[in-house]
């Protein structure tokens, strides 16, 4: 692991607990796991097991009041975390942590980017943006630049228009950028840096109060089998609107409505697909079920909707054709035999 | 291509090669490149790899090829199968070719040759005039207009590749293809480890690809004029309000008709900058990242010309600057319809004549499949 120099506060750390740094201050304040052990701890074991569970869930983990008024907690459940998860040795567990600890540093990061943007404490966002990921951010005039070839190694990977280079502001070899945009850029390159870390770590032998905990774990990945089958085949405006929610961003209400269309079509029940939602900033679940059910026909007036067609989905810039979407109407024509047209 | 008319061919690219290997250039970090060369009538021999100048010339003079090529990409073992060559970065390449222009006076110079007896017929006809074989190829003489729009398409690119991407000028380097069109190759650690996903939407950059209008602040409903750009702002912005408004006096009225006209209208306006502003280069050259590319200075066999380099575009002129094979008078059965100029002199129209012409011009017309040697 490359060692940093980012010099951060104790602040700093309770956001971006991932740090090596914070490894260092828990040395340097005397914990050691064995005194974590102590029966007195176990708020804290609670607290670092509860942090898993919101992510596993594809939430994201708040201190309770949304702030950090307690860092060394913040820091240390982190921490102890990291060791429930190497004990549990559940990849997928392991997964979702990282990212939803990627999506919670995210907002710090932003904020923190936001909040110095004239200042001098811009610092520490740069920094980790740029030791951690080697891009360089600068600001001009109120904005974040990074160079092109830093911006296109990232943004490939989201397919939204406004994501492509001719729909950005560049000059000068450089792309501008807002906070949001500037973190939302490597979001992915988070949560590969907690998880490259968390798998970097080796696992000291575990105190015995923490074992039940860990057992809860391998009981909580078991649950995740009877998620929504993704499948290859499904055409590009419907995978898109999976990777979206996938990624914890907000999908429009249109979008949504595909996604339920499409898959309810393809034989999907609202059980099935409820558990799609989940990573939406908004998600309700009880919401959820009841549009999914309103939408398969199973409640109210019993109207089934129809999967929108290709041009309403490209009016509503939902669709990414690809040239296997040539000569379909509708989405759930993709990958089947064309059947004829006309009435 | 017949026997004695490749003989011909061959012995002019040796001569050119004993004569002027000053003029055949390798890219730096040659021994990281992928070479690789083709001969008259034989497939393409690749994945060979040369430390230096000396090692080419030998490779030049020993298999006399009649096209080399050499990667943009670098690699760890060049000469090893793609898999295992171990990719270090590229070059960015652009491809410029009239071709793709598809200008008017295309059909001037554009002629068939019937792949079954080799008549050559002017235009395009779907059976041979004399024998009435359907198969056909299309042959191009390479036309004075089609390099001038040419040149204005590499001039778009360039200016974006310098104002917007960065790029400094002197990390430019321009070359006449030895055909049809131009090829661009940009030297820039920046730019280098660019992956061919990434490459393509740098593509969609410079042809102006994919452009939506809320990027210009026109959205479906309630536009704004602040959002609009503003002339001398960089990159698109800055051009298309440069093109919508034409000078910094009517911008304020011109927004406002901007604005009314709506959210379609626009798209239809960035649809006719795409085709005015952005420069046409073909994306699959650029995306290729393990592509091997003419060599500068060598021949390039569709025309007898050379791959030659383009210190001052507009002053140049491909018909003598990149004609370098010798000028000895060569006897040749010539048909081309259409007129073939070179060093300032024309040939042409020919109907299966009996001509003496310098050796460049008749391996001009042999490799176009317009002469053949008596
Ligand atoms: S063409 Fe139809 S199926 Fe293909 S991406 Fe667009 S909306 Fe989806
Ligand atoms: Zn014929
Ligand atoms: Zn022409």
């Amino acid at each position: 692991m490359k060692r940093c120099v980012l010099q951060p506060g104790i602040m700093d750390l309770a956001k971006y607990p991932f740090l090596a740094e914070a490894g260092e201050y828990l040395r340097d304040k005397g914990f050691n796991l064995e005194q974590l052990g102590h029966p007195d701890w176990a708020p804290l074991v609670e607290k670092a097991y509860g942090r898993i569970v919101v992510a596993s869930s594809g939430q994201v983990y708040h201190p309770e009041g949304g702030r950090l008024e307690n860092p060394d907690m913040e820091i240390l459940s982190f921490i102890v975390a990291v060791i429930l998860l190497k004990a549990a040795g559940i990849n997928t567990l392991t997964r979702r942590f990282s990212l939803a600890e990627a999506r919670r540093a995210e907002r710090f990061l932003q904020q923190d980017l936001w909040a110095n943007k004239d200042k001098k404490n811009l610092d520490l966002p740069l920094k980790i943006i740029s030791e951690l990921f080697g891009i360089r951010v600068h600001v001009e005039d109120d904005e974040f630049v990074i160079k092109v070839a830093d911006y296109l190694q990232r943004a490939v990977h989201f397919h939204e228009k406004e994501w492509k280079l001719v729909n950005r502001r560049v000059g000068a070899g450089l792309v501008h950028l807002t906070s949001h945009e500037t973190v939302r850029l490597i979001r992915t390159e988070l949560g590969q840096y907690i998880s490259a870390r968390i798998q970097s770590i080796s696992l000291p032998p575990i105190p015995d109060t923490f074992k039940s905990r860990v057992g809860d774990l391998v009981t909580l990945a078991g649950r995740f089998a009877d998620a929504p089958v993704v499948s290859s085949d499904y055409p590009p405006c419907v995978k898109h609107a999976i990777e979206v929610l996938e990624k914890g961003e907000n999908l429009p209400h249109s979008g949504r409505f595909l996604l339920a269309t499409y898959l309810l079509a393809r034989g999907q029940t609202a059980d099935q697909i409820a558990p799609l939602f989940k990573n939406a900033p908004d998600y309700n679940e009880r919401i959820t079920r009841y549009q999914l059910e309103h939408i398969s026909g199973s409640s109210g007036r019993g109207t089934k909707y129809q999967c929108p067609s290709c041009d309403k989905l490209r009016s509503e810039s939902l669709c990414f054709k690809v040239p296997e979407c040539d000569g379909i109407i509708n989405p759930i024509q993709f990958g089947r035999k064309r059947g004829t047209a006309n009435a | 291509m017949l026997e004695r008319d490749s003989a011909l061919v061959e012995n002019a690219i040796k001569e050119y090669y004993f004569n002027h290997f000053d003029l055949v250039r390798i890219p730096p970090k040659p021994a990281q490149r992928e070479f690789g060369y083709q001969k008259i009538n034989g497939g393409m021999t690749r994945h060979i790899s040369i430390k230096d100048v000396k090692e080419l010339h030998l490779l030049l003079m020993r298999e006399t090829p009649s096209d080399v090529y050499c990667s943009n990409a670098y690699y760890s073992f060049p000469s090893m199968p793609m898999s295992e060559k171990d990719w270090q970065g590229a070059d960015l390449i652009f491809d410029i070719d009239a071709k793709d222009l598809a200008l008017p006076c295309r059909k001037d110079h554009a002629v068939s040759r019937c792949g079954s007896c080799g008549t050559v017929f002017p235009g395009s006809r779907p059976l041979c005039t004399s024998c009435g074989s359907p198969k056909h190829e299309t042959v191009s003489v390479t036309c004075r207009d089609c390099i001038g729009e040419s040149k204005k398409e590499v001039k778009k690119l360039v200016g974006l590749l310098v104002e917007d991407l960065g790029i400094r000028e002197e990390e430019v380097e321009v070359y006449f293809s030895g055909n049809e069109g131009f090829h661009v190759r940009v030297t820039n650690r920046d730019y280098e480890q660019l992956e061919s996903q990434e490459r393509a939407d740098l593509v969609d950059y410079i042809m102006f690809n994919g452009a939506i209008p809320e990027t210009f602040g026109m959205k479906r409903q309630s536009s704004s004029r602040s959002e609009l750009p503003e002339m001398g702002e960089a990159g698109w912005r800055g051009r298309v309000a440069t093109t919508l408004f034409g000078s910094k006096s009517r911008a304020p009225k011109a927004s406002r008709q901007v604005l009314a006209e709506g959210y379609s209208a626009f798209q239809e306006k960035l649809e006719g900058m795409r085709q005015t502003l952005g420069a046409r280069v073909d994306p699959k050259v650029t995306m290729d990242i393990h592509r091997i590319f003419r060599l500068e200075g060598t021949i390039n066999s569709k025309s007898g010309l050379a791959k030659t380099r383009c210190a001052d575009l507009d002053g140049f002129d491909p018909f003598s600057e990149a004609c370098l094979l010798g000028d000895e008078k060569v006897e040749v059965v010539a048909s081309s319809p259409a007129v073939i100029r070179l060093k300032n002199k024309k040939y042409g129209p020919y109907e299966n004549e009996r001509i003496s012409v310098p050796k460049y011009a008749a391996v001009y017309m042999i490799c176009k499949g317009l002469a053949s040697t008596v």
